[in-house]
């Protein structure tokens, strides 16, 4: 007898259909084009970070410095501009910083084989620190005469569609070529898949790790760039909160498992729509936050236990690193 | 002869008169209390331990302190915990055991540096609690008064809303916080006395900028004819702003906020409209009477724990009329000078 199976990707979807079908029956105001719009505007910076992540977890790595690599790359460029940088130079500065943090990264994940758990930890805090200590005058970098213009990466409307949306869009179509439509792309889920089998069929599995972390922290600049534009400033004390969960939630969610080789852009879309639709369907229910947090908990408890009963773990479907 | 001596006498005594007048003058006159004021203040350590450095408040507080105390030779230790409650602790409790004259506290909430502050007190350290209290009632307390903050505000709102739909929304701060709690009680007070005004949503932002953006951003969709918002600190108000902005309801919505008054993050976003009233708690003046608290506890010998008062802040309401002035306002720049 055939079993009925569902991978983890389908089961978020039907959570998420579920959600949203009740929330669009039950709660009025829920299923118009302006909260849809809203939902996705909300999550937009969040499924930016989720696609980051997504490119180093599909490469069986994880990146906890994504957070310091949106904050401090992003409030270099309003704090140079308040300083009386010019714009393109301080956009400059703050790309030339990412790619350092990613090659920094890289390097020590590929060539100095330190596990990216703890040489991401490492250097998320330093760079974290590096931006309070050398760079920031104060926790807040206040948006300056001299970004006007640059809030438009973040704010109103192309054709109708949120600016921080078309962002979203823009960065899962680039991330969709990189993984599906280049050499590059196809090596990082051989990678992912099996480190030791990619180089002995002679891929460059280093220098592509390192490709991967640079690219992550490039997009962790360009989300930086959308939330501060979208915010009118650069709160990077954020590097503090609980972000970074929130986008290993949404990789994992969506299916992308954290042992390497599965899963793409399409499950990072997923995973920020069930996200977004939990935040917009409390916040219109105005829940309070304290309960807010117990529901994201019992709903994301759900999608787990329903994958284990359906997709159990034994000695085949476990793989190295699973964790 | 007689005359010719009176004459002289007298012409003696004038001279003497002239010239010992102003020889008293020159030689001055002792002050008593300045010698034991300057020997109270000199060598002795103030201990600072704020919530965190890097924000306008607490680098404002820093600068000030320091410029008033430094120059009678004070010297001024700091302790950064940044943001963690934890480390906060630690700091405190050694700090006890190194004895500084006075420790300048931040609390991050009402309990955790209780119990720690009356110890510190008993072992001889004057406590100057800031802007945040604890439940420890120690020898000086400097800061806002959340309640009026969240009273005053909640009026800005409820008067703006007069004629119009009467519906508002609060966003918090962070829910573990005292002046969040405090200020959502002022709030409270004004609403009991307005029952024509309905809360269509209260939800707490966690001090972020993109978390209020979003929070507004769904609330203006569910509720277009919203007439009023309720934020609790324009660092993260910026965000409700700009939810506001995008919305195209800059001026139908009236924003009231708080903060600490620096130019960049009130005047000029007053200015621009993005805040409509921002209670300023006007850090320097709070600086400049912490380090007059600490000035008299020094020269005063009197024994920690043993006098103990507050400072409330006075307010100042930021709004389109005062955002161009001089006072209303204060860089962070300057004070650092």
């Amino acid at each position: 007898m055939k079993r009925f199976r569902l991978s983890q990707q389908e089961i978020v979807f039907a959570v998420f259909a579920a959600l949203f079908l009740t929330f669009s029956v039950f709660l009025k105001g829920f299923l118009s084009a302006d909260n849809m719009l809203t939902l996705l505007q909300n999550v937009a910076v969040l499924g930016i970070l989720g696609l980051a992540m997504a490119i180093v977890v599909i490469g069986r790595g994880i990146d906890l410095s994504l957070i310091a690599a949106l904050a401090v790359p992003g409030g270099l460029v309003l704090q140079m501009v308040q300083n009386g940088h010019s714009l393109p130079a301080s956009l400059l500065a703050a790309g030339l910083l990412s790619i350092a943090i990613g090659l920094v990264n890289g390097w020590l994940i590929a060539y100095a084989e330190v596990p990216p758990l703890f040489a991401t930890l490492a250097t998320g805090l330093f760079v974290a620190g590096l931006g309070q200590a050398a760079i920031f005058q104060l926790d807040v970098v206040q948006w300056s005469d001299g970004m006007a213009g640059f809030e438009r990466l973040g704010q109103g409307s192309i054709l109708g569609i949120p600016t921080s949306i078309v962002m979203f869009a823009a960065a899962c179509l680039v991330v969709f070529i990189l993984l599906r439509q280049t050499r590059w792309g196809a090596y990082i889920y051989a990678i992912g898949d099996n480190p030791f089998a990619a180089r002995v069929t002679g891929i460059p599995s280093r220098p592509i790790v390192v490709l991967q972390y640079v690219v992550a922290a490039l997009i962790g600049c360009f989300a930086g760039l959308v939330m501060a534009a979208s915010v009118n400033s650069m709160p990077t004390r954020i590097f503090n909160s609980t972000l970074i969960y929130d986008v290993i939630l949404v990789v994992v969610l969506g299916g992308i498992g954290l042992s390497g080789g599965r899963g793409g852009v399409v499950n990072v879309i997923i995973g920020t729509l069930l996200i977004g639709t939990m935040l917009n369907g409390m916040t219109i229910m105005d829940i309070p936050y304290a309960g807010q947090n117990m529901i994201k908990g019992i709903v994301l408890l759900i999608a787990v236990i329903t994958d284990t009963f359906l997709n159990p773990r034994n000695e085949e479907t476990a793989q190295q690193g699973d964790i | 002869m007689r005359i010719h001596n009176l004459a002289f006498g007298s012409l003696a005594a004038l001279a003497l008169a002239t010239a010992t007048i102003p020889a008293f003058a020159q030689q001055g006159l002792e002050e008593p209390f300045q010698k034991p004021f300057r020997e109270a203040l000199a060598g002795k350590t103030v201990a600072y331990v704020p919530v965190a450095m890097n924000f306008d408040l607490t680098e404002g507080w820093y600068a000030g302190l320091k410029k008033e105390l430094e120059p009678y030779g004070v010297k001024f230790e700091i302790r950064d915990p940044n943001w963690n409650t934890n480390a906060g602790a630690q700091a405190v409790t050694s700090l006890i055991s190194e004895k500084p004259a006075v420790m300048v506290i931040h609390n991050p909430d009402v309990q955790t540096y209780a119990k720690l502050l009356q110890r510190a007190e008993n072992e001889g350290i004057y406590v100057i609690q800031i802007n945040m209290g604890s439940a420890y009632r120690s020898s000086a307390f400097v800061g806002a008064n959340w309640i009026e903050i969240g009273e005053r505000q909640t009026e800005g709102v409820v008067k703006a809303c007069q004629g119009k739909s009467n519906k508002i929304a609060i966003i918090q701060g962070a829910l573990s916080a005292a002046a969040s709690a405090y200020t959502l009680k002022g709030v409270e007070n004004v609403l009991a006395k307005h029952p024509e005004v309905k809360v269509v949503s209260s939800q707490a932002a966690d001090w972020d900028a993109a978390k209020a953006k979003a929070i507004t951003q769904t609330v203006l969709k569910q509720n277009p004819d919203l007439c009023g918002i309720v934020g609790f600190w324009d660092g993260m108000d910026i965000g409700t702003a700009a939810a506001i902005k995008e919305a195209g309801l800059t001026g139908k919505v009236f924003l009231a906020t708080s903060g600490g008054g620096e130019r960049k993050g009130a005047c000029e976003l007053v200015k621009n409209g993005s805040f409509d009233l921002n209670m300023s708690y006007d850090v320097p003046t709070q600086a400049a009477q912490m380090a007059g608290t600490i000035k008299w506890l020094l020269s005063s010998g009197a024994k920690p724990g043993s006098v103990k008062g507050s400072e409330y802040t006075t307010l100042i309401p930021i709004t389109k009329e005062n955002a161009d002035s001089q006072t209303a306002c204060w860089n962070l720049s300057d004070l650092k000078k």
